[in-house]
């Protein structure tokens, strides 16, 4: 603390407690909204994947579902889809207020951008290794399993630290509609009390959230990568 | 162990149908190393992919050690397709997995306890010569390690067949060669049925007992390696025999021969197996008045014994006595200037 109260006399307006609370609502809310756009993400991208032409569950109507599905949620800006997902969240939760309450709002944003992503690292596994599983009689499962997961992994990772980035500026947004965070914090202590000290601040914790979240994805994608 | 009975296969596309395999007859017997070979187009890759139903075949039947392969589905298939290894041109090898991981991943599949996978993984990375690289991984191996990576790979599960898809042919000569000797001594280890497809014709030469040369998705020509190479029936075959018989610098060396008055018959002999190595030339200079020039020669091995191709040059009165003795022999004699 006494660290934090000697920056206090640079920025006098700030309350650390405030800032401290809205860093672990944000770090919260976009921990717990990137696991299941993880998850989620993954399962609509196979999805898209595998049902596309020549591949192993080929089926158009599918794949055109899932692939409007996937551009309407990814095209609308996340401000109105939080709006319109209110009765959604309402009824889910009972609540819309929170951090726990702009999750699902969060997840259902980011899980479609990243589902691009996961159908994109898919297509670029060499369609011969699929093949050659095929030939050593892998079932459906295990080519899923054992190779198309495995051999997309620093993909799939390189695109989950790109989609935490982008749910980090989301959490900002969600904070509007009363999630709290960092993004709530900087636009009413900040910004309406017109309190710049603040704005900064939190910008600044921000930043260092995002440098982390990027830093973590690097190490994990080049220790993953072994082509 | 193989046969394959009026096998089709219609590639249907905007501008028509187009037919890769025209209904093709095939045996192939047990222990055998039996090359398909063709240029780019002829159907091949498609007809090799009908084996193990990686290509549904549009009509006819294709058995496999005993199976009716295109009867077969779901969970019956891929266990036929257990039976049957297969290695490929750019080797198809996961990255994300060490060299005894990819070999383990058709255990794996199989659902071969952990223990014994070890065991076996052991012993495929001795037979294939890569011991001690277990735990590198694809991206630090050459070409020919990874292709040994491959064929490990497809032997992991006993198969009864093993089928190579171009296996040598993005490779060097060099390493080609090591790949061939490899699967030469598999198949005779293991006594393992081969299949093959190449455009190379030193593939065939060098380890196949039968050929069948393919175009325009037929079968033009089928035999033994060494009776191709004797006596070549279709244009298709002899250019590929060609490919080893002769360098290509051969036609233009003897067309500039051919322009030389005193060059007089220019002759092809073909010699297979024990006559290649009789003394054909000292017998044609003793018995008739006759000058030898010998302008190039080769010999190659095949699996079924060698096989020679000389070209020589006859002059002196007793030329045509000389051609027509050596006809009699057991030597394939083609003229091809003067005479």
């Amino acid at each position: 603390m006494d660290k934090l109260m000697t920056a206090s006399v640079f920025f006098s307006e700030v309350n650390w407690e405030n800032m401290w609370d809205a860093t672990l609502e944000t770090i919260y809310m976009t921990v717990f909204s990137l696991v299941l756009t993880f998850l989620f993400g993954i399962i609509l991208g196979l999805l898209l994947f595998l049902t596309a032409r020549g591949q192993l569950w080929e089926n158009k109507t599918a794949h055109f579902i899932i692939g409007a599905y996937v551009n309407i949620f990814r095209s609308i800006p996340f401000i109105i889809l939080i709006v319109l997902l209110i009765p959604f969240t309402l009824a889910l939760l009972g609540t819309f207020l929170g951090p726990g309450a702009a999750v699902p709002a969060l997840v259902i944003g980011a899980a479609p951008f990243y589902a691009r992503m996961v159908e994109i690292a898919l297509r670029e596994i060499d369609r011969g290794v699929i093949e050659a599983s095929k030939a050593m009689g892998a079932s459906n499962g295990q080519i899923i399993w054992k190779v198309l997961l495995p051999e997309s992994m620093p993909a799939l990772v390189s695109g989950i630290t790109v989609t935490a980035i982008a749910l980090v500026s989301y959490t900002a947004m969600a904070g509007v509609i009363g999630a709290g965070g960092l993004g709530d914090l900087a636009f009413r202590d900040g910004f309406q009390r017109n309190n710049p000290d603040i704005t900064l601040t939190a910008t600044v914790v921000i930043l260092i959230i995002v440098f982390i979240l990027q830093f973590i994805g690097d190490q994990l994608t080049s220790r993953l990568d072994k082509r | 162990m193989i046969s394959l009975s009026q096998l089709a296969k219609i590639f249907p596309t905007k501008d028509g149908d187009v037919t890769a395999v025209d209904h093709i007859d095939l045996t192939i017997d047990q222990g055998e190393i039996f090359g398909v070979i063709g240029y780019s187009g002829a159907g091949k890759s498609t007809l090799i992919r009908m084996l193990n139903m990686l290509e549904a075949p549009t009509s006819g039947a294709v058995e496999v050690a005993g199976r009716n392969m295109n009867s077969l589905s779901g969970r019956k298939l891929r266990e036929a397709r257990q039976e049957i290894g297969m290695i490929f041109q750019h080797f198809n090898l996961l990255w994300s997995r060490t060299v005894a991981e990819n070999i383990a991943f058709p255990l794996e599949i199989k659902g071969v306890s952990k223990a014994e996978q070890k065991e076996r993984v052991d012993e495929l990375i001795e037979l294939v010569g890569l011991s001690g690289r277990g735990g590198s991984y694809p991206s630090q191996l050459s070409g020919g390690q990874k292709q040994r990576v491959g064929i490990a790979r497809a032997l992991a599960n006993n198969p009864k067949v093993l089928l190579c898809d171009e296996a040598t042919s993005a490779l060097d000569p060099k390493t080609t060669d090591s790949i061939l000797d490899l699967l030469v001594d598999i198949n005779q280890k293991l006594g393992l049925t081969i299949v093959l497809i190449t455009h190379e014709m030193h593939v065939i030469r060098k380890i196949c007992h039968r050929v069948a040369v393919m175009e325009g998705g037929r079968v033009v020509e089928q035999g033994d390696v060494l009776d191709i190479f004797r006596r070549p029936q279709q244009a298709m075959t002899k250019e590929f025999v060609k490919q080893v018989t002769e360098p290509e610098e051969t036609e233009e060396a003897l067309r500039h021969l051919f322009d030389d008055e005193r060059t007089g018959s220019v002759l092809q002999l073909t010699f297979v197996g024990g006559d290649a190595q009789r003394p054909l030339i000292t017998n044609i200079v003793r018995k008739f008045e006759v000058d030898v020039s010998i302008l190039q020669g080769k010999i190659s091995q095949t699996q079924h014994g060698s096989y020679g191709s000389l070209f020589i040059s006859v002059t002196g009165p007793q030329a045509e006595e000389a051609i027509a003795f050596m006809r009699e022999q057991q030597v394939e004699v083609e003229v091809i200037h003067g005479g």
